[in-house]
């Protein structure tokens, strides 16, 4: 049976992309950044996933105006690397796990969750960078990944509690597939940032530090925020966040946090990366 | 009516809504279109011609010309789409959001350093807190 051993989350900065791919990791500025990952990536090298479901956003690349899925699943064997204006970064191209995306896709629609099935999807930097930080530059991917697209771009995305609900029907789905796999959910984007208007440049450290205590210690708190208290508090893209309440979701009631990191800046952002281990 | 009247209370900030993304739907597939190398090549030898292939107002083609970002998003543009534009000319979000805040880029870097922008004072325009 497979199962869901561990929960990741980090922030997805394009500007740790930029910095990674162009040579400029030992950078002052970025050092501290990277070494933030230097646990995690100790600890995954020993507790390596057969299968990450990455649950990120995408940022007009893959998907335009001309359609908007609320929740979708990524269910091909491949993957391609997206040119979101700079070229396509110089990584591997993420390489799927058609078998169990389908299963899961399955179990959460007759769950009553309505997903939108995709066969064909260039990821962008949001899937990209937590792999990145906690993989550094292998040859290919160790791991596959299945890519679970959730809309933060136009208004309305899903409620945070609807996030949390649709990590719960993972959990479900992952846990009535018959094949023996070590399966991690990562919630990636947030925190504290916005990256548009006047107020461009917000952050919030006692909001960012409230939510990753709460991630443990109250999440049906965090179930209830209001998309108004994310946009007021931590930023408009700190909305972001929603999509941590999947991996939180996924990860059943009680978890016990194994590391933490936090640093600001990070471009724009209030970078945040967590691990999570599922207790019950 | 799904009532998203309260984001109007958070200031300096821009809620990509409906009726934002309807006025702003070709400025952002025109963005769009530049995550092809050919289109960021038409688009770099003449932006004005480029920009005169998309049913586009007036004002929206005004605001990619002159890279100002706070007019495009009143005009219905979305940042991550935005973002084609500065990644056309090689510039990064620190540099784009740094344009709209009225500060030099120095200036906004060296916020940035610092912590960031605070959170206290541009929580409400309402309460003014």
């Amino acid at each position: 049976m497979a199962r869901i051993t561990a929960g990741v989350t980090s922030s997805h900065v394009p500007a740790i992309a930029a910095a990674w791919d162009q040579g400029r990791a030992d950078d002052d500025y970025w050092r501290p950044i990277f070494a933030g990952f230097d646990w995690s990536k100790k600890w995954i090298a020993r507790n390596m996933p057969d299968v990450v479901i990455l649950v990120y956003n995408d940022h007009a690349s893959a998907f335009s105006l001309e359609l908007i899925p609320t929740f979708a699943i990524g269910c091909a064997d491949r993957f391609e690397i997206a040119d979101e204006g700079y070229g396509p970064r110089p990584v591997p191209p993420v390489e799927g796990h058609a078998d169990l995306a389908w299963h899961i896709a399955q179990s959460t629609i007759l769950d009553e969750f309505d997903m939108t099935i995709i066969n064909k999807l260039d990821v962008d930097h949001g899937l990209t960078v937590p792999l990145t930080l906690m993989f550094g530059q292998p040859e290919a991917w160790p791991t596959r990944i299945i890519p679970v697209p959730v809309n933060v771009v136009q208004y309305p995305p899903p409620t945070g509690n609807r996030c949390y609900l649709l990590g719960q029907a993972i959990r479900r789905a992952v846990e009535s597939f018959p094949e023996n796999l070590n399966v991690h959910v990562w919630g990636t984007g947030g925190m504290s940032h916005q990256l548009q208007g006047p107020r461009a440049g917000l952050i919030n450290t006692e909001f960012d530090t409230a939510f990753l205590d709460r991630l443990t210690t109250n999440p049906e708190a965090l179930r209830k925020l209001p998309h108004v208290e994310y946009v007021r508090e931590a930023g408009s893209e700190a909305i972001e966040l929603v999509m941590w309440l999947v991996m939180r979701g996924a990860l059943g009631e009680h978890v016990r946090e194994l590391y933490r990191f936090y640093h600001v800046p990070t471009s724009n952002t209030a970078l945040g990366h967590i691990v999570l281990e599922p207790t019950s | 009516m799904t009532d998203l009247s309260e984001f109007d209370d958070i200031p300096g900030t821009t809620l990509f809504t409906a009726q934002r993304s309807r006025k702003g739907y070709w400025l952002n597939q025109f963005c769009m279109s530049l995550m092809k190398a050919e289109n960021r090549e038409r688009f770099k030898a003449d932006e004005r011609a480029y920009l005169d292939e998309w049913p586009m107002t007036e004002a929206q083609k005004q605001a990619v010309l002159a890279r100002d970002y706070n007019a495009a998003i009143a005009e219905g543009g979305n940042i991550y789409f935005l973002a084609k534009i500065f990644a056309t000319d090689g510039k990064s979000y620190q540099y784009a959001a740094g344009t709209m805040t009225g500060m030099t880029q120095e200036e906004y870097a060296e916020m940035m350093l610092r912590g960031g922008r605070s959170i206290e004072g541009v929580r409400s325009r309402k309460e003014g807190s």
